[in-house]
């Protein structure tokens, strides 16, 4: 019942039981997974053994390799680096070019094109994944078999896992930066002309500060999808693994702190990320980047 | 001029990444292999499907379980909705609105983890009810059905909660005051003003969280292990371990076409727009 109607007290109880509850069942898992990097044992498993940061930079005596240290980890996240970057540069620069076109211009097939633009996040990231993958091949096959030309980049393997993810996060991005454009004043810009401002410099100096938070925002959404997909791109993957694809190979064959020591940094990495992008935005903008988080 | 600058990384964007590879995915998975490199157009690849108990017995199950998902997520996430949106003020609903939100910022691998060490059989919550003697002797939490619909849930929650949200919040709390003062309880106020007016939230995150559900991948094959036996996992199997391509590309078919019917039958019901709801989400 609503705060400004009388609740009684069985009512007020049971909210505070259920709400405690909630939030036990969403941070636990959370929880567990910190704690346990830095337990004094070979797995991330009860009893407590200890305090120990050996999980973070190794400890050769006990043949533990921290994640400092592990070279194969730390490559990976680079990788993830890599291909992160370009899908938040492709996909800002379509979103931006998509949002422009959607709200400024006028063509045939419009309606059409808007709902197109939003099928990617309709379709399971796995299927996203294996069509482009059947996709590519046939290109590879027939440029090998018409011009005698060996696309290598067209075999799975990281270009792959860029297109991969960039084909549903360009839709984020589009979404973000359209709903900010959507509401822009032109007046603004049409004031702007008539003072005799070029039509570069009118983008420059108005519409594109105007667009900042947007752009921002939605560079930074792009980049926490790609770091954290998984689906689309373990049907891409060549051999370099991204994180997401290496943590789970090594969850298969038996989880080993390490993984909770660089769960650990991507926990804390996300949650700075997120209070710079909520001091950044109102609660609508927050509302939206938090739902595009996850659509992978 | 201007139109075909804006107009050409869009459609390089869906033709070469959208339409053009479903359409080959669509041709790979009406052929069948009758010699090497030679193919012949054939249904075969579907009537595999449907003739094969356990291909679409794996596929009944993912879609049944993705469903019991979605209303488990849908119980879990309303009272949160209900309290953010209508019974918490100010501060304490914002901040935890933010609570809510936080764990979804965490890769899904790194949530899986969580889960994994709670409740594998050396973990915490077997040794913990050992501990309070609940149990003689620890018992394996994973590889249930049980597991992977929380899971699921877990991971879901943030879809569901964003959008009832934001429907609860537009409901003007006059008419439940209203309604309230003319005597109606509790579930009538439920049932006569609250679900009809937040239906349009309810139904665009039920559709979301089907849908992430069905596709995902993640979560059943690491919470369910051997016994996850999700329909994203053949799909996976046939295309990078048995390198059969046009049987992959039927079960992703398949896949879409059942994602896609209930998305479009969730539309129907609630009579709603698909953009709409995908700008809601």
């Amino acid at each position: 019942m609503i705060a400004s109607l009388p609740r009684p007290a069985w009512l007020r109880a049971a909210t505070a039981l259920y709400l405690g509850a909630f939030l036990l069942f969403l941070f636990v898992p959370l929880t567990v997974v910190a704690v346990f990097a830095f337990n004094n044992a070979p797995y991330p498993a009860p009893p407590w053994h200890g305090f120990t940061l050996d999980w973070f930079l190794g400890n050769p005596a006990a043949g533990r390799v921290g994640l400092f240290r592990d070279a194969e980890l730390l490559g990976s996240i680079w990788t993830s680096v890599v291909v992160a970057s370009w899908v938040t540069a492709l996909s800002v620069l379509v979103g931006t070019a998509n949002a422009f076109l959607m709200e400024r211009c006028r063509f045939p097939g419009k309606q059409l094109l808007s709902v197109l633009m939003l099928v990617p996040l309709v379709i399971p990231g796995v299927i996203l994944g294996i069509s482009i993958l059947a996709f590519c091949s046939r290109l590879a096959e027939l440029a090998d078999s018409l011009w005698g030309l060996d696309l290598d980049f067209l075999r799975p393997g990281l270009v792959l896992v860029v297109l991969g993810q960039f084909s549903f996060v360009a839709t984020i991005a589009t979404l973000m930066i359209s709903a900010r454009l959507k509401r822009f004043d032109r007046t603004l810009e049409e004031a702007a002309l008539n003072l005799g401002a070029s039509q570069a410099a009118v983008l420059r100096t108005i519409t594109f500060p105007y667009l900042r938070p947007a752009l921002i925002g939605s560079a930074a959404i792009s980049f926490l999808m790609s770091f954290e997909n998984f689906n689309t791109t373990l049907m891409l993957v060549g051999e370099d693994a991204p994180l997401t694809v290496l943590m789970y190979g090594r969850m298969r064959e038996g989880a080993s702190p390490v993984l909770n020591a660089v769960s650990l940094f991507l926990m804390l990495a996300s949650a700075l990320l997120a209070l710079a992008l909520m001091r950044t935005g109102r609660r609508g903008a927050e509302r939206t980047a938090a739902t595009a988080a996850d659509a992978a | 001029m201007m139109l075909a600058v804006l107009l050409t990384p869009a459609l390089l964007w869906l033709f070469a990444l959208i339409i053009l590879p479903h359409v080959q995915l669509a041709l790979l998975s009406f052929r069948e292999r009758i010699a090497p490199h030679t193919y012949a157009a054939s249904l075969m690849q579907y009537r595999t499907f449907f003739s094969e108990p356990l291909y679409w017995g794996v596929f009944v199950r993912t879609a049944i379980m993705s469903a019991l998902a979605t209303a488990l997520t849908l119980l879990v996430a309303f009272p949160v909705a209900w309290i953010i949106a209508k019974v918490a003020r100010g501060r304490a609903s914002s901040l935890l609105f933010v609570l809510c939100l936080i764990p979804f910022w965490v890769s899904e691998t790194v949530r899986a983890l969580g889960w994994l060490i709670l409740l594998r059989e050396s973990g915490v919550l077997p040794t913990l009810l050992v501990r309070l003697g609940i149990t003689a002797v620890p018992v394996e939490l994973l590889y249930h059905n049980a597991t992977i619909l929380v899971g699921l849930v877990y991971t879901s929650l943030l879809f569901m909660v964003v959008p009832l949200v934001s429907s609860l919040e537009s409901l003007d709390n006059s008419l439940i005051e209203a309604a309230y003062n003319l005597g109606a309880k509790g579930p009538a106020i439920l049932r006569q003003i609250v679900i009809p007016h937040a239906a349009p939230g309810i139904t665009s995150g039920c559709i979301v969280v089907f849908m992430l559900t069905l596709g995902n991948y993640l979560t059943p094959n690491l919470l369910g292990g051997k016994n996850s036996q999700w329909f994203t996992e053949l799909i996976y199997t046939q295309f990078i371990v048995r390198f059969n391509w046009e049987q992959g590309a039927a079960f992703g078919f398949l896949l879409l076409a059942l994602s896609t019917g209930m998305v479009a039958l969730g539309l129907r019901v609630s009579g709603q727009r698909f953009v709409d709801v995908m700008r809601r989400a």
